[in-house]
């Protein structure tokens, strides 16, 4: 009844158990924070605006992107991803998501940046439909814990259009 | 005479039932891990719920050996979810952030292009050759939970047998060598 295997056995369930229970509470006291961040993005310069000999539009930009996110940041928070996303309406599609540039924020220190930039991923349409095209520009963020659930939200900032001609 | 044959009878039927009652006992973990699994493919609605991260390519985020939790709901898929797909021809689903998402207005059928976040390009090089987007049947579910450290049991029992060999052979001799 007493013996070594019974009583490692009953530690060891024991200790899984603490610790699962730990994890599940850590993961929900997220839910407490409510977060406030805050972004501008800023189309600064159209490098070029071109289709391309397959007949997709493709168009690179020089961006502006300024946040401070550091709101989201708990001491459950491993890392902060966080990107800037095209997205626009053509004809033939509901929605195009198009990513331009993404980062890691590993800690709440570097959760206050600003970056000058071009286009990280190839701004490319299915098709030919960026001409005189209006578009969103919307910064994610996906909230990744050192355990439990992971968290993701954005803010969207429209009003931007790219130019009637290719240049 | 008698009373030895009835002797040795009540041994052997306390033997039999002692070993039936193993089996039982044995039997009843067994499917209860069996319901609780089919009960998390239902829930979640993906056929495998819980993976193992394999490899390093969505590193610092998620390191092999981390555990994931999937869901696979009726919301259309959006860029920055991290998803877990199969290529035809790959043996291993893979878990890979979503770069770009092209939904079709007439039909609802999404094209999408994903990367790991510590890979340099994008995944195009790893689908089938001449695929150039992930279609929805390509998409097992998406990462909503996180474990760390848990899955290396996984690891280490796949790629090293003999240790999955000497774990069950250890359990079984406890099992046999017990006596509650």
């Amino acid at each position: 009844m007493h013996s070594i295997g019974y009583r490692a056995n009953a530690l060891l369930t024991f200790a899984v158990t603490i610790l699962a229970l730990m994890c599940a509470i850590v993961s929900l006291s997220d839910n407490l924070n409510s977060p406030s961040p805050t972004s501008q993005v800023q189309v600064l310069n159209i490098n070029w605006f071109q289709k391309k000999p397959d007949g997709d539009d493709e168009v690179s930009l020089t961006l502006n992107i300024s946040a401070n996110l550091q709101s989201l940041f708990t001491w459950n928070t491993k890392q902060v991803f966080v990107f800037v996303a095209a997205e626009y309406e053509t004809p033939k599609n509901a929605l195009n998501q198009v990513s331009l540039w993404d980062g890691i924020i590993p800690s709440k220190e570097q959760a206050k940046f600003w970056i000058h930039t071009t286009n990280k991923y190839r701004f490319v349409d299915q098709g030919s439909n960026l001409r005189g095209r209006d578009f969103n520009l919307t910064l994610h963020w996906h909230v990744m814990p050192k355990t439990g659930k992971m968290f993701a939200d954005k803010i969207v900032m429209s009003g931007y259009r790219l130019p009637e001609a290719y240049r | 005479m008698g009373w030895v044959g009835e002797a040795v009878e009540s041994i052997k039927s306390f033997k039999i039932r002692k070993a039936l009652n193993e089996a039982i006992t044995l039997g009843v973990i067994i499917s209860t891990a069996l319901i609780v699994w089919k009960a998390l493919v239902c829930i979640t609605g993906s056929e495998s719920p819980v993976v193992v991260v394999l490899s390093g390519s969505m590193e610092p985020g998620f390191k092999r050996g981390d555990i994931l939790f999937l869901h696979m709901s009726k919301d259309p898929i959006r860029s920055g979810e991290i998803v877990v797909f199969n290529i035809d021809g790959r043996p291993v689903p893979i878990v890979h952030r979503v770069i770009k998402v092209h939904e079709r207005k007439d039909t609802g059928d999404v094209n999408v292009l994903t990367k790991g976040d510590a890979n340099p390009m994008d995944d195009r090089g790893l689908y089938a050759p001449g695929q150039r987007w992930l279609e929805q049947h390509h998409i097992m579910g998406r990462a909503v939970g996180f474990l760390p450290y848990v899955g290396w049991m996984t690891i280490i029992m796949t790629e090293k047998p003999i240790v999955k060999y000497v774990l069950i052979g250890a359990l079984g001799l406890l099992v046999i060598t017990s006596k509650d």
